[in-house]
Order: structure tokens, then C-alpha cells, then sequence
């Protein structure tokens, strides 16, 4: 037992799993026996049977739609922002006078927050799927940019000096130092905004869509049909840890000279 | 201004001409190495020797081209420097290996940039996998690698670049007593066989005797050369040498000049009392 309680040092990948899950398995312990033994009220929280029913209902009326709907809109803000911001962000951190230029300027937008920008974007791109995709990608744009200036700015000094002295040039330094070192961090910073993109399409959508998965809980709660809002949220949970995991298989087999799992 | 044709510049491998670099450090101007002159020759082992934070990297960073100097030159071959280079290799006190390529695409680093073709760069690169003793992790990352090992490939990688100059910032800095006399061992035997010009940086009295030609004492910030001492001491070398009359003494001396220097170091402010 004391083995498992040092501080930071790592346990059995299978120790690891059996309590992850049992996290799980104790929500819906508690949540049922809210519901049971607690007695709270089924229009406030419906019992883990009914969400299930609701779920298996919706799945047929729409709901697989309305994910789809959803991932195309979180998928295509968040490309748009990483095809301008990976770019942008690693010409920040590698120079001065790009860092100089944008910087000020995007951390002066970073803290205007997204949803301050609706109603504006409805006027600007209507209430079509430009206006989700706009409000995802304001979301998230700018806070990537300057996540990866900074990746990109922690590459160790030693390494890039370590090739300048092998004969690299500027231009071969950039390419065979600062990318691959810096790549990783690319990686967890696109998994982190991607979690993100998540949080403001859902916000788009609860105010002006009649589609996706923000809809539906709005939808639900005009209803008043607490298991359906439920299964909502509990999709959009279930959503977003895939991507995470996804994201983290993938760096594991990008990068297998990293020194700690990622 | 100093002229190509001034007695020491050309004929030698290296000249450092009164070299003095200043730092800002909280609006303060800390002087890091100040008017430090010497002469390295071809093929000459020198070993500097020096208290923490006394401009010993300051200086090789210079000569590598990696800082600028505030005042004075380096030549190398009677060329003054300008910038970094692949004739001027060096090994930092740091880990620095490329943690995503392996053992072996380390080594080839600076091979692929000159463009030497396969075969060539793959016999260059077995060659110095043979003589670190790194064969058998020549696929492996660094990551697997222990501190020693990692060090034995820096030293690979920047030999197998052929340069004119090996410059070392205390490469064996962060090692165990043992380890460290491996490699001390190691890199006389590799020196025995290529005949560099190396330029050393240590803290180590041992250390510095046990490898130079020469041994430079510099003084505690701002860092200037205090004394060099020729090192009489017969090649190749072994480590029972450690253990001979001459280089007892020679310790004993060095260790009084920089005892001051060292005594000077610890007790001076971190910004510097210049
Ligand atoms: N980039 C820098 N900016 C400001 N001060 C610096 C910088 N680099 C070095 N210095 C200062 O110059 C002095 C010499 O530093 P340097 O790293 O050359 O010493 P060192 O002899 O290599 O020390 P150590 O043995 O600890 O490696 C130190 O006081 C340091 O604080
Ligand atoms: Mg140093």
C-alpha cells in the first residue's frame, strides 16, 4: 500500500485503469442512489435509467445527427485556427520582430471572451454555419497562437547552439532543431484548444442554431425533458474524452523518444 | 585594431586577443570575462581552470561564435572569427543530444548537413560508435541512455564533424567520480589518435592536469587568466599518474593559486562586485 502513495512516482498501467473506471462506477453509485435512497426529484435529476432510455431513444430521432453536425463544426474552427495560428505562433517564438508585431495585439483579443462576440458574428455571418464555425474559432485562435509562441520559445537554447556549431545555417537550424523539438508541445497545445473548440461550439449553439448538440439541450429544456438534456451533456462529455484519448495515442506514436509518456 | 600580421595570430591554431564581454543584469553592467589573451597551438591540449560562474563558458561560447564579444577578437588560423562554424565543434555542460533521433542520427547530425554520402557517413559513424564503446545502442534514443553515455555520444557527434577546434564546457560536469575517470581516460585516448586541438573547461584541479598540455587559471569574476602552467607530464597518460610525485605537486600549487580565487567566488554577490 505504501508503494502506491510516493509522491509522483508511477503505478501498474493496470492499477492505473481499475481506478480510472471505478472513479466511473462511483458517480453513477451516487447518482442512483440520489435518486433512490435520496429521493430527489426525477424533473431534477432523472434516475440513470431513464437518461439510458432517453439516450437509446434519441439515437434513433436525430441525435447521431446532431453529433455530426457538431463535430463538423468544432472540426472546421479548429483547423482554420490551427492552419493560421501552428504558423503564426512558431514564427512568434522563433522571431523577435514577428513576436513584437502580434503579440500585444493577440493577447489584447485573448481576453475579450468569445461569447461577447455573438451577437456581432450573427450581424457579420448571419446564423449560418460560417457564424458557428466564427465563434469556435474565436474561441480558441488566439489563445493557440500564443500557446505555441511559447513551445516554441521553451526549445532548449543548448540544442539550437549545439547545431549551429555542427555547420547548421538559419534556415536547416529551423527545420531540423526548432520543429521536431518543439512538435510535441504543437501537439499537446492542439489537444487542449481542440477541448476548447468543444466548449464554444456548444455556447454558438444554445444561442442561435436549430441544430447540433447545443440545440438539443436547448431544445430539451424548453421541453422541460430533464433525461434528454442529460443525455446532451453526458454526450458531450463522452465526446471530448475521445478526442483526448485519440490525440494521446497519437503522441505516443509520434513520439516515442520522449522521456515521459504523454 | 589588431593586424592579421601581429606575432601570436598567425602560427597558431587559436589567438584570443584581449577579449572582455560585459553583461546587463538589472541595469547593472557585470564584466563576465575581462582582457583574457592566449594562444593555443596545433594539436595542443588546453585545459581552463576556473571557479563557477567566473566567464568560463562565457569564453568558449565566444570563440565558438555563439555570444559576441564586447571587445577583442578570436582568430583561428590567422582568420578572425565572426560567427558559428563546423571547424569549431563543441560539447556543452548541458545534455544536449537531439532526444528524437537515435545514437546514430545523432552522430551523422552534422555528416547530413555537409551532405556526405551514405556509405562514407555510415563508416565515420560505426568508426566513433566503436571507440565510445555505443554500438550495441546505436538504434536506441537518448532517453534510454545514462549520463555518461550521453556525453560519450556528444563527443562522437562532434568529432565525427571532423573540426579543427574541440571546444568542452565542463562535458564531464555532472558525472560521478567514477564515470568521470572513464571518460577522462576515454577522451586522452581518442585525443592520442586525432591529434585535436582541444580547449577544455573544467573546475576540477585533477581534471585539468590529468588532461592538458597546458593548464590556464583564470580568476574569479570578472574572469581573467592568472597563471598558465605547462603540464610536464609524459603521454599517453594513465590514471596511476594521478597517484606520481609531479602531479601531486603540480595539484598542490595549482590548488593554492585558485584556494583565493575560489574563496573570492563564494563569498561575491550574485550581481557581481566588478
Ligand atoms: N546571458 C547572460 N546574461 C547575463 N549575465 C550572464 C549571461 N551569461 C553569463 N552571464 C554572467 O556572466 C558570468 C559568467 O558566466 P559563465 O556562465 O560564463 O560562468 P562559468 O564560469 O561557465 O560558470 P559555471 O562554472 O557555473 O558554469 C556569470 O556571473 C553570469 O551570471
Ligand atoms: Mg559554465
Amino acid at each position: 500500500m505504501r508503494k502506491y502513495l510516493k509522491l509522483n512516482a508511477p503505478i501498474p498501467g493496470k492499477l492505473y485503469f481499475i481506478l480510472s473506471v471505478s472513479a466511473f462506477a462511483l458517480l453513477l453509485l451516487l447518482w442512483q442512489l440520489g435518486v433512490t435512497v435520496g429521493h430527489l426529484p426525477p424533473s431534477h435529476l432523472p434516475p440513470p435509467g431513464a437518461v439510458a432510455r432517453a439516450a437509446v431513444a434519441l439515437a434513433t430521432d436525430g441525435l447521431i445527427g446532431d453529433i455530426g453536425i457538431s463535430f463538423f463544426r468544432v472540426t472546421t474552427g479548429f483547423l482554420l485556427a490551427a492552419a493560421i495560428g501552428v504558423p503564426l505562433g512558431i514564427l512568434m517564438g522563433s522571431l523577435k520582430v514577428a513576436e513584437a508585431f502580434f503579440e500585444p495585439l493577440l493577447a489584447f483579443f485573448r481576453y475579450m471572451p468569445a461569447s461577447a462576440f455573438i451577437p456581432l458574428t450573427i450581424i457579420w455571418l448571419s446564423i449560418f454555419e460560417a457564424q458557428k464555425i466564427g465563434v469556435v474559432f474565436i474561441g480558441i485562435f488566439f489563445q493557440l497562437v500564443l500557446m505555441i509562441m511559447d513551445v516554441t520559445q521553451n526549445v532548449p537554447q543548448d540544442l539550437i547552439d549545439t547545431a549551429y556549431t555542427l555547420g547548421a545555417r538559419p534556415l536547416e537550424v529551423f527545420r531540423r532543431v526548432l520543429l521536431p523539438a518543439a512538435l510535441p508541445g504543437i501537439m499537446d497545445t492542439l489537444r487542449v484548444t481542440l477541448g476548447w473548440a468543444w466548449t464554444y461550439v456548444i455556447v454558438a449553439e444554445l444561442v442561435a442554431a436549430n441544430s447540433g448538440l447545443g440545440f438539443l439541450i436547448m431544445n430539451a429544456g424548453r421541453q422541460l425533458s430533464t433525461p434528454d438534456m442529460f443525455v446532451g451533456i453526458l454526450t458531450i462529455g463522452v465526446l471530448g474524452i475521445i478526442c483526448d484519448m485519440a490525440f494521446k495515442a497519437l503522441n505516443r506514436l509520434l513520439f516515442p523518444w520522449l522521456e515521459r509518456e504523454v | 585594431m589588431a593586424l592579421a600580421a601581429e606575432p601570436g595570430i598567425s602560427g597558431n591554431k587559436l589567438a584570443v586577443v584581449n577579449l572582455t564581454r560585459e553583461f546587463n543584469f538589472k541595469h547593472r553592467k557585470i564584466t563576465a570575462i575581462q582582457g583574457i589573451s592566449l594562444e593555443v597551438k596545433e594539436g595542443e591540449f588546453v585545459t581552463i581552470l576556473g571557479p563557477s560562474g567566473c566567464g568560463k563558458s562565457t569564453l568558449l561560447r565566444i570563440i565558438a561564435g555563439l555570444t559576441e564579444a564586447s571587445s577583442g577578437q578570436v582568430y583561428k588560423d590567422g582568420r578572425l572569427i565572426q560567427g558559428p562554424g563546423r571547424d569549431r565543434g563543441m560539447v556543452f555542460q548541458s545534455y544536449t543530444l537531439f532526444p528524437w533521433l537515435t545514437v546514430r542520427q545523432n552522430i551523422e547530425f552534422g555528416l547530413n548537413l555537409k551532405r556526405v554520402e551514405a556509405d562514407r557517413r555510415h563508416e565515420i559513424v560505426n568508426h566513433y560508435l566503436d571507440i565510445i564503446g555505443l554500438t550495441a545502442f546505436a538504434d536506441a534514443f537518448p532517453k534510454s541512455l545514462s549520463g555518461g553515455m550521453k556525453q560519450r555520444v556528444a563527443i562522437a557527434r562532434a568529432l565525427a564533424n571532423d573540426p579543427d577546434i574541440l571546444l568542452m564546457d565542463e562535458p564531464f560536469g555532472a558525472l560521478d567520480a567514477q564515470t568521470r575517470l572513464v571518460m577522462q581516460e576515454l577522451l586522452l585516448k581518442i585525443w592520442e589518435e586525432t591529434r585535436k586541438t582541444i580547449l577544455f573547461v573544467t573546475h576540477d584541479v585533477e581534471e585539468a592536469i590529468f588532461l592538458g598540455d597546458t593548464v590556464y587559471i583564470m580568476t574569479a569574476r570578472p574572469g581573467r587568466l592568472k597563471a598558465r602552467i605547462p603540464v610536464p607530464l609524459s603521454r599517453p597518460r594513465s590514471f596511476e599518474i594521478k597517484n606520481s610525485r609531479v602531479f601531486l605537486e603540480l595539484k598542490t600549487s595549482i590548488l593554492e593559486q585558485i584556494r583565493e580565487e575560489s574563496l573570492k567566488a563564494a563569498t561575491m554577490m550574485p550581481a557581481g562586485c566588478d
